[in-house]
C-alpha cells in the first residue's frame, strides 16, 4: 500500500480578480521509504502539492489518504493532530521557535504528544548528535549558523520518527557546501530509518539525491522519472 | 492539554520577555492600576468605618430595642415598663459585647445666658461606659457615677453654646407622661468630645434614676442599646434578640434604624466596586493593545506551531497563559506595593487641618485607613477574570490563524 495517496487533486487561488491553478487534477501514489522531489519552476503547484498532502491546506476536490486514511475531510484540530503523529515539516526558513533552545526546539513535538522527559531527553540527546549538533544543545536558534539551524528542523522532523517528512525548499538559503552536508544528511536518515521523503525543490543538486523525481508545470505532473539517485549521484 | 500545559507555560514566560520594555510598562501600568485600587479602597473604607462606627457609637449601637411605637412616636407615653428575663438572657449571648438601658427623651437645656434643644440620654454609666462612652472621651471632668447621680455631662460644642462651664448649674427640662413639663437644676460635671461636632451638641448625658425622678416614669426605660463585636454582621444575634423580645418589643439593627449610615456603607462597596471596574477598563485597552502585538509579530511562529501539530485551542491557552502571567505579576507587586505604603498610615492620617469639612460629612479628625484581605481577594479575583477576558480576543485571533497564511507572513 502507498504511504500517500493523492487522487485527482484540484485547487485555485484568487489573486484579486483574476484565479491562478495550484493544482489542476493531480494524482500520485508515494511508496513507504520514497526518497523523491517535487520540482519545477515557481507556481508550478510543488509547494501547494506538498501543503496539500501535509495536511496544511485543503484541496477544493479530490482524495488525499496517508496510511491509508482519508485526511482531506479533516476538521482542523484533527488536521493537527494527523500531522503532529505522522509528518515531520522541514521549511526553507528553518522556523524554529526562537525562544526555545536547540534541544527544547527538538522536544516541542514529543511534549505535544506527551512523551516522557526521560524519554524526551533521550531521543533530543541521541537525534541532535546524529544530525552533528552535540555540544550546542542549549544554544537559542540565533546562536547557531544558517546550516545549524536547519539540521535543528530536519532533527525536529524526524525526532518522532514521523511516516513522512514534507521539505520544502530545505536548501534554498543554505551555500553549496552546507546544502550537500543537509542532503547527505536525509538520504542517510531514508536509508538508515526507512523515513519518506518528499522534497519540493528547483535546485538541481537537490534533484539528484533523489530517487524518483516528479516533475510540475502549472499546477500538473508533466513527468515521473526515477534514478539511481544518492551522493555519488550529485558528484 | 496537560502534556502541553507545561510547554505552553514555558513559551508564554520566555515570549513575555521578549520584549522586555514593552512588558514592563504594561507591568507597571498594571501596578499603578492595582496599588491604586487597593489604596483607594482602603482610604474609603477607613472613612466610611470612621462616619459608621463614629455615628453608631453615639446614637444607636448596632441595635436597639423599643417599645413597638416609640420609633414613631418617641415620647415617654411609649416607655418599656419591665425586660423580661428571656430578654435578659439573650442579652449575654456571645457576640453582644454590651448593652444599656436608657431614658432617652428629647428635652430642653438652659443655662444663664442660653437655651437649646437637646437629646436627654438618662443612662447608668456603668452600662453606659460598654456601649458609649471611653475614659478618653471626657475631656474635662469626669463622666456620671452612678444611675443616681445628680450632675450632668455635656459635649464641648453645647458648653461653648451655652456660654457656660464646667462646674456650673444648668436646668434640664421634658414633658412628663401627663403633659407636663418636669424640670430639675443639675451641676456640669463633665464635657466630652464626640466623633462628630453635631453629637457634641445634641447628646445631655445625666443619672437615669435621677431623669426617671424628673419626668416621672418610675422605672420605666425609652431604649436599649446594643453593642456586639462586628457591626458589618449582627445576624448571629440580633434573631436570638427578637425572638427572646417576641412581639411585645421593638428589635431593630442599625441599618434599619440610620438608613443614612446604612446607605453610606453600602455605598462604599459599590464604589469600590465601580472604582476596580474603571481602573480595570483604562488597563484592559493597555492589555489588549499588548497582546494583540504580541500575537502580531509572531505570526509565523504561531502557524509554525500549527504546522508542527499544536491545536487551535492550545494557542489559545499560550496567549491567555501570557496575559495571566502579566496580571498575576502585577497584582502580587501591586497588592504588595499598597499593603506597604498603608503601614506608615496605620496610626491613622490627621484631618484636623480640614476639620469643619469633615466634620459636614460626618467625618472625625483622624481617618484610619483599612484593607481588608476581602477587598484585595476581591479586587484581584475581578482583575484576573477581566484580564483573561481582555486577553480572550487577541488569543481567539492567534487560534483561528490559518497556518499557511501565518506561515508566509513577513
Amino acid at each position: 500500500m502507498a504511504s500517500v495517496s493523492c487522487k485527482d487533486l484540484r485547487k485555485t487561488f484568487s489573486q484579486g480578480e483574476t484565479t491562478v491553478i495550484g493544482l489542476d487534477g493531480v494524482s500520485l501514489d508515494i511508496e513507504k521509504g520514497s526518497f523523491m522531489c517535487l520540482s519545477g519552476p515557481s507556481g508550478s503547484g510543488k509547494t501547494t502539492l506538498l501543503n496539500a498532502i501535509g495536511g496544511l491546506d485543503t484541496p477544493d476536490s479530490g482524495e488525499i489518504s496517508i496510511g491509508g486514511e482519508r485526511i482531506d475531510q479533516l476538521a482542523k484540530s484533527d488536521l493537527a493532530d494527523m500531522r503532529l503523529h505522522n509528518i515531520g515539516f522541514v521549511f526553507q526558513a528553518y522556523n524554529l521557535i526562537p525562544v526555545l533552545t536547540a534541544r527544547e526546539n527538538v522536544e516541542f513535538v514529543m511534549q505535544l504528544q506527551g512523551q516522557s522527559v526521560e524519554q524526551r531527553r533521550e531521543l533530543s540527546t541521541s537525534i541532535l548528535e546524529e544530525v552533528g549538533l552535540q555540544g550546542m544543545e542549549d544554544r537559542l536558534p540565533t546562536q547557531l549558523s544558517g546550516g545549524q539551524q536547519q539540521r535543528v528542523a530536519v532533527a525536529r522532523a524526524i525526532v518522532s520518527e514521523p511516516q513522512l517528512v514534507l521539505a520544502d525548499e530545505p536548501t534554498a538559503n543554505l551555500d553549496s557546501k552546507t546544502s550537500t552536508q543537509l542532503m547527505d544528511l536525509f538520504w542517510q536518515l531514508n536509508e538508515r530509518r526507512g523515513i519518506t521523503f518528499v522534497i519540493a525543490t528547483h535546485d538541481a543538486r537537490v534533484m539528484s539525491y533523489c530517487r524518483r523525481i516528479i516533475r510540475m508545470v502549472d499546477g500538473q505532473i508533466i513527468a515521473d522519472e526515477n534514478q539511481a539517485g544518492g551522493p555519488g549521484n550529485a558528484d | 492539554m496537560q502534556m502541553s500545559l507545561q510547554v505552553l507555560a514555558t513559551l508564554a514566560w520566555r515570549n513575555l520577555w521578549r520584549n522586555y520594555r514593552r512588558t514592563l510598562i504594561m507591568l507597571a501600568a498594571i501596578i499603578l492600576g492595582v496599588w491604586a485600587m487597593i489604596f483607594m479602597t482602603a482610604l474609603m473604607r477607613g472613612m466610611v468605618d470612621g462616619v459608621v462606627s463614629d455615628g453608631i457609637k453615639y446614637l444607636p449601637g448596632h441595635a436597639q430595642i423599643h417599645h413597638p411605637s416609640f420609633r414613631d412616636d418617641p415620647s415617654v407615653e411609649h416607655a418599656i415598663k419591665n425586660l423580661s428575663p428571656e430578654l435578659l438572657a439573650a442579652l449575654k449571648q456571645p457576640g453582644i459585647t454590651g448593652w444599656s438601658a436608657r431614658v432617652k427623651v428629647p428635652g430642653m437645656i438652659a443655662s444663664e445666658r442660653d437655651s437649646r434643644g437637646i437629646m436627654l440620654l438618662g443612662v447608668d454609666p456603668a452600662q453606659e461606659l460598654t456601649v458609649t462612652f471611653s475614659a478618653d472621651d471626657i475631656v474635662e471632668g469626669r463622666f456620671l457615677e452612678s444611675s443616681a447621680d445628680t450632675g450632668v455631662v455635656v459635649g464641648r460644642k453645647m458648653l461653648e453654646h451655652l456660654e457656660t462651664k464646667l462646674g456650673r448649674r444648668i436646668v434640664l427640662m421634658s414633658q412628663t407622661p401627663d403633659n407636663d413639663v418636669g424640670d430639675r437644676g443639675f451641676r456640669i460635671v463633665g464635657v466630652y468630645r464626640a466623633g462628630q461636632s453635631s453629637q457634641e451638641e445634641m447628646y445631655v448625658y445625666a443619672g437615669r434614676e435621677v431623669v426617671q425622678k424628673m419626668i416621672g416614669i418610675g422605672p420605666a426605660v425609652t431604649e436599649l442599646s446594643v453593642i456586639g463585636n462586628d457591626y458589618r454582621n449582627l445576624s448571629p444575634w440580633l434573631e436570638q434578640l427578637q425572638t427572646a423580645a417576641g412581639g411585645n418589643l421593638d428589635v431593630a439593627g442599625w441599618r434599619e434604624l440610620d438608613n443614612y449610615l446604612s446607605l453610606a456603607l453600602t455605598m462604599q462597596d459599590s464604589i469600590g466596586l465601580v472604582m476596580t471596574l474603571l481602573i480595570f477598563v483604562v488597563l484592559s485597552f493597555g492589555l489588549v493593545n499588548i497582546m494583540a502585538m504580541a500575537v502580531f509579530e509572531r505570526v509565523r511562529e504561531i502557524g509554525l506551531m500549527q504546522a508542527l501539530g499544536m491545536q487551535p485551542r492550545a494557542i489559545l491557552v499560550q496567549v491567555l497563559i501570557e496575559g495571566l502571567y502579566l496580571l498575576v505579576l502585577g497584582l502580587c507587586i501591586g497588592n504588595g506595593l499598597a499593603w506597604l505604603s498603608l503601614q506608615p498610615l496605620a496610626a491613622g492620617i490627621d484631618l484636623s487641618i480640614i476639620a469643619e469639612g469633615a466634620d459636614m460629612y460626618g467625618l472625625g479628625t483622624t481617618l484610619y485607613p483599612s484593607l481588608k484581605p476581602v477587598d484585595m481577594i476581591q479586587s484581584t479575583v475581578l482583575v484576573i477574570f477581566l484580564g483573561l477576558l481582555a486577553s480572550l480576543l487577541p488569543a481567539w485571533r492567534a487560534a483561528r490563524l490559518d497556518p499557511i497564511r501565518a506561515l508566509n507572513e513577513h
